[in-house]
């Protein structure tokens, strides 16, 4: 649940430093400098190397939902800051800060859409908002995403991207694990589909709670899927970790996602398995 | 007498130990009232010590080495266990301890955390860090108990899941959500009671049920204050204030809306007494399950589901 230094960690490693002017991007895979238009043709994917660039909830939506059939619910739901947090930093001034600098209010958008003309509830996570942590905000929208899900019995999609819990409140978001959890319990005794998609990087406690509970999980390819972070795996057992440890390809092979699927049959693929699953 | 002793507690240890020595002496009666004085004057000083003990001093005796582990509960509140091991699918968790066993004059199903109290019985214990195959044992035993009609009761005390490879490998993320899952629909009674440590999903992952009991000086949070303190202070020295800030303690769980009821500890903590912390707890069990016993299945379920509904907060 270490949000924090993995998302700088990442920033620094991944390389994905825009040059000055903002059009050029260098791609984390291989290094390809690529145009900020093709890379958005691209569906934010190395046309070299399928390296999968990470994407807010905006640019997820814009691509797998049809156009103009977005939807979205508990737009201004934002965090009260319940335990006055305080580290270096207020909690409740890391919330204004990044609400400024993100224009998200936390890190999950919910609503409803129609994939392929199929009507489905959907939330996708942003990992710009506090590395994508889930605090009650996360877990109460995603509770009433599943409540619209069972009233309407549109299929339940959750797309993933998070460091796992987040610190700055504590037990209330242990608990958001459970209460996620305990909601798709009811999806799932109401036989509705919910379908996990998971994408770099799915982490902590949203791994060990609604990201690996999906009928069906699928995963963006090379995201980094686990319940410990690297780092700290590292430090307990003192050695370094085999390549390709903990990516999507990784949990194929281990069983934990039913398959890989590069971003730009995303769609197809979960509008088959809808369509599949409905007839 | 205890062998291990906090720094806060160790007046209260220095006085105990002049009172024992002073009884050798005791045949003449200027003594014995001296004696009384002393245990007077050494109540008073633990009252106020353990009236106003920090969070941080609280995660102490949470992790104190002579505190009652799952193991010393089986032995003082069933008055029959029979021990059961394995998942069925991999191999058996020394981390989790579970089987039936008679509460009062019922059954139940009682699965807990086990930490060890030694080296060599920590090693075997994994330091109470359960595997995926731990979760799914518990989850083997929870199914077999609502097969039977028994009703479960959890005792959460590990510093977390085992971070390792083989635990990635084998899913330790899926193991946990599939326990989150299925215990919120289990149709039996689930009394959860962390007894001491209740570190982030790793104690979750036993954790959902229609009561949650905990000991006075138990904690419970998202993560222990040692690692919040090196990610958020990116320092390890700010485990005090890390602990304060996480809001970690049984009354500020109850204040949180998540934890039902504190089990009061015997004066002086759980470890200066495993019969008489266990006793407390058997009967608070036993009050317990016999409220949640009238409730029908179907109810239960939906009243657990409703319980983790609303925990959090957050405004529209
Ligand atoms: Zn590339």
């Amino acid at each position: 649940m270490a949000w924090f230094r993995r998302s700088k960690q990442n920033i620094q490693s991944e390389g994905r430093k825009e040059t000055p002017d903002g059009l050029w991007t260098k791609c984390g895979g291989c290094g390809e400098i690529i145009h900020r238009k093709q890379l958005e043709q691209n569906l934010y994917t190395c046309p070299k190397c399928s390296f999968h660039f990470r994407i807010g909830s905006k640019e997820y939506f814009r691509i797998l939902l049809d156009d103009g059939s977005f939807s979205e619910m508990d737009k201004k739901m934002q965090s009260t800051d319940p335990l006055n947090f305080v580290d270096t930093k207020k909690y409740s001034d890391r919330i204004k800060e990044t609400i400024k600098k993100t224009g998200l209010n936390d890190a999950v958008r919910t609503g409803t859409g129609k994939v392929n003309k199929i009507s489905v509830v959907v939330a996708c996570m942003d990992f710009a908002f506090i590395g994508g942590s889930m605090g009650s905000v996360v877990g109460e929208k995603i509770a009433r995403a599943i409540d619209k899900s069972l009233k309407t019995r549109y299929p339940m999609i959750i797309i993933s991207s998070s460091g796992g819990a987040r610190m700055m409140e504590a037990a209330l978001s242990l608990m958001q694990l459970a209460k996620t959890s305990a909601k798709l319990a009811q999806l799932s005794d109401a036989r509705i589909p919910f379908l996990s998609l998971l994408t770099d990087p799915t982490t902590g406690g949203v791994t060990a709670s609604y990201a690996m509970l999906g009928d069906l999980n699928i995963a963006e390819p090379g995201a980094l899927i686990g319940f410990a972070g690297p780092r700290v795996i590292r430090q307990t057992i003192g050695k370094d970790l085999p390549k390709g440890f903990q990516r999507s390809e990784f949990l194929l092979e281990k069983g934990f996602v039913d398959m890989v699927v590069h971003r730009k049959d995303m769609k197809e693929t979960v509008a088959r398995m809808l369509a599949l699953l409905a007839n | 007498m205890s062998k291990t002793v906090t720094d806060f507690e160790r007046p209260v240890m220095e006085l105990e130990k002049k009172i024992e020595e002073m009884r050798k002496y005791a045949d003449n009666l200027d003594i014995a009232e001296e004696i009384t004085k002393l245990e007077n004057k050494v109540n008073q000083l633990r009252e106020s010590i353990f009236a106003n003990l920090t969070r941080w001093q609280r995660v102490q005796l949470a992790r104190h080495p002579e505190r009652p582990y799952t193991l010393d509960f089986v032995q003082h509140m069933l008055s029959d266990f029979v021990e059961l091991h394995g998942d069925r699918q991999f191999g058996d968790d020394k981390a989790i301890v579970g089987g039936f066993g008679t509460l009062g004059k019922e059954t139940v199903m009682l699965i807990g955390q086990q930490k060890g109290r030694d080296t060599k019985s920590n090693v075997y214990r994994n330091f109470g860090m359960m595997n995926p195959e731990g979760y799914r044992k518990a989850l083997r035993l929870m199914r077999m108990a609502e097969k039977f009609q028994k009703p479960i009761i959890t005792l959460l005390d590990t510093p977390g899941a085992y971070p390792g490879i083989e635990a990635e490998e084998r899913g330790q993320a899926e193991a946990i959500a599939r326990n989150l899952f299925e215990m919120s629909h289990l149709t039996v009674p689930i009394v959860v009671v962390i007894i001491g440590e209740g570190a982030s999903g790793g104690a979750l992952g036993m954790g959902v049920g229609d009561r949650i009991l905990m000991f006075e000086n138990a904690w419970y949070s998202v993560i222990a204050p040692e690692s919040c303190s090196s990610i958020l202070w990116r320092s390890w020295d700010y485990k005090e204030q890390a602990a304060e800030a996480l809001k970690l303690t049984a009354p500020d769980l109850v204040e949180q809306g998540i934890v039902d009821r504190v089990v009061p500890e015997p004066p002086g903590g759980a470890h200066r007494s495993h019969e008489q912390a266990a006793r407390i707890l058997k009967e608070i069990l036993l009050e317990e399950l016999g409220e949640l016993k009238k409730i029908k299945p179907e109810k239960l379920v939906k009243l657990r589901i409703e319980k983790f509904s609303k925990m959090g907060a957050w405004k529209d």
